[in-house]
């Protein structure tokens, strides 16, 4: 237990020092939520109507920008290697890199909810919708994209080949994601369904994610 | 045959099948020739796959 | 000869070599009945009128779109679980056949939609998904051209489909629930209420045709990927003799 708790702070404290890419991810998710109405126009009642689908697509976006931080960092100075020889569980390992990169990229997405919702013009049950909907959904996001960071961290010009592999798979977190947030505006009674199946997908990528990257890993970097 | 007032789109339809299918053919096709273009080259240089070398007397 | 016999190359590329002339014969003949059924002999709709015909298309590429994607992942399970020898041939082969299809099922889609519809895309459930698939398609075969060794290449390439198919059917009933969220439901059926017999026989002769056609391609594309992995190891077994051609040179 203690490896995975070393793995865990390790992660976090990288996170926080170098490049500040956690603070990146909130930057971005402001600059998108910023560019839309750009392209859209001020009208407000639209604005307010898509708002739950604007900050969705925003934190997805923002969670992908942040994926190939997971392993590439970790490749390029060869503590990758050593995670795969060391004795703790490959699969494990993973899944606390992936908890820690969601602590510092998706959580904080999650608390800037408030404020780009106001932005938005959203009312309050709307913020909390979206919010809730994204700290469900965040770590799938996060656990889906590894699967696609652990298959592009050996090819340097990777480029965006990690967000058209990832984007498809994570059709239905947003799919659920929207739907929950704007359903609990519209009649909280419909809310329970999508909700629930959110929580389910982030679920089960919290299983596949971990076992599909250490797949990959090992497959990878013989 | 009366294709109707929509003839066009059928027929863009049909006109379009035919052309992957012809692509994917000929994709096949001249991979082929070109695979065996290459090996026959490397061939006739002299290189030989290890199971080939195997057999040939020492 | 054992279907395990077949895992050698040499014994696949003589194998193929036998087979391919059969293969091609029945696709043409298969074709001829096929399309035979579909111009001449299916009656008109009584809702789409001719455009029905498309759908003879259609529905064919979609189902090979989506086989496709099982085959290659039996294939995937046979690098990962049983290291078949030839599952990453099979799986590298059958990714741009499958994608070329799905995009066919795409734009057939398309010239069936716009006399139906008014418009060349619509986001309709099904249509949507076969969009999403064809992206994945497209994603495989950029991660299967963007390694150099076919082994690694091949594990990787593995795993995405893997992940793939695990989600392929939770995308689906994803973008089927979206969509009767967004839109009345006003579906278009082939032939009514229920598909009628003078538009099903047509319908299988087609199918039965494209995948005979699925499976000429796809045995000619691997025949063409042995033999371009054949070509890729002599070249490096001419580059290390002329190294050393070169040292022995020096030396003397």
């Amino acid at each position: 237990m203690t490896a995975l708790w070393a793995i865990l702070l390790r992660d976090m404290r990288i996170a926080v020092r170098i490049g500040g890419g956690a603070l990146m991810g909130v930057l971005f998710f402001l600059a998108v939520v910023t560019l839309i109405p750009f392209a859209i126009g001020p009208d407000q009642a639209l604005l307010r109507k898509i708002g739950p689908a604007i900050l969705w697509l925003g934190a997805l976006l923002a969670s992908l920008l942040g994926l190939d931080r997971l392993f590439a960092a970790d490749h390029e100075d060869g503590s990758l290697d050593l995670i795969l020889m060391g004795a703790a569980s490959l699969e494990l390992t993973v899944a606390a890199k992936g908890l820690a990169h969601w602590i510092t990229t998706g959580l904080p997405l999650v608390l800037a909810v408030p404020v780009l919702g106001l932005l938005l013009d959203l009312d309050p049950l709307a913020i909390g919708a979206v919010a809730l909907t994204l700290l469900a959904g965040t770590p799938a996001l996060t656990f889906i994209g590894m699967i696609g960071a652990a298959l592009a961290v050996a090819l340097r010009r990777g480029g965006l080949l990690l967000p058209v592999l990832v984007l498809p798979l994570t059709v239905p977190v947003l799919i659920f994601g929207v739907s929950a947030a704007e359903t609990a505006v519209i009649g909280p009674l419909m809310f329970g369904t999508p909700f629930l199946i959110l929580c389910a997908l982030t679920l089960m990528s919290l299983v596949i994610g971990p076992f599909a990257a250490a797949a990959t890993l090992r497959q990878g970097l013989d | 045959m009366n294709l109707g007032p929509h003839a066009a789109f059928i027929l863009a339809a049909y006109a379009a099948a035919i052309v992957v299918v012809a692509g994917l053919v000929a994709w096949v096709i001249l991979d082929f020739r070109a695979q065996k273009r290459v090996l026959g080259d490397l061939e006739a240089h002299g290189v030989t796959r290890r199971s080939t070398a195997l057999k040939e007397p020492a | 000869m054992a279907l395990i016999d077949l895992a050698n190359p040499t014994r696949f590329l003589n194998f193929a070599e036998r087979v391919l002339p059969w293969l091609v014969a029945a696709t043409l003949f298969a074709f001829a009945i096929g399309l035979e059924q579909a111009l001449f002999v299916a009656p008109d709709d009584y809702q789409q009128g001719a455009t029905v015909k498309i759908m003879f298309l259609h529905v064919p590429c979609a189902w090979l779109g989506m086989f496709c994607w099982g085959l290659m992942t039996v294939a995937a399970l046979g690098t990962l679980v049983w290291r078949h020898p030839l599952a990453d041939v099979a799986a590298k082969a059958a990714a741009p056949i499958g994608a070329a299809f799905t995009f066919l099922c795409l734009f057939t889609g398309s010239m069936w939609g716009r006399p139906m519809w008014g418009t060349y895309w619509q986001w309709d459930a099904r249509l949507t998904s076969v969009l999403v698939l064809f992206i994945m398609y497209l994603g495989l075969i950029a991660l299967w051209r963007s390694v150099e060794d076919p082994g690694r290449a091949g594990r990787a390439a593995a795993v995405l489909t893997l992940v793939g198919a695990v989600n392929l059917p939770i995308i689906k009933f994803s973008v089927d629930w979206w969509n009767t969220l967004h839109q009345p439901a006003s579906v278009f059926r082939i032939g009514g209420p229920t598909i009628d017999k003078s538009i099903l026989v047509p319908l299988f002769a087609m199918a039965i045709a494209f995948t005979l056609l699925f499976l000429t391609l796809h045995l000619a594309a691997m025949r063409n990927e042995i033999l371009r992995r054949r070509v890729r190891s002599m070249q490096m077994l001419r580059v290390f003799a002329d190294e050393d051609m070169r040292q022995i040179e020096s030396r003397a």
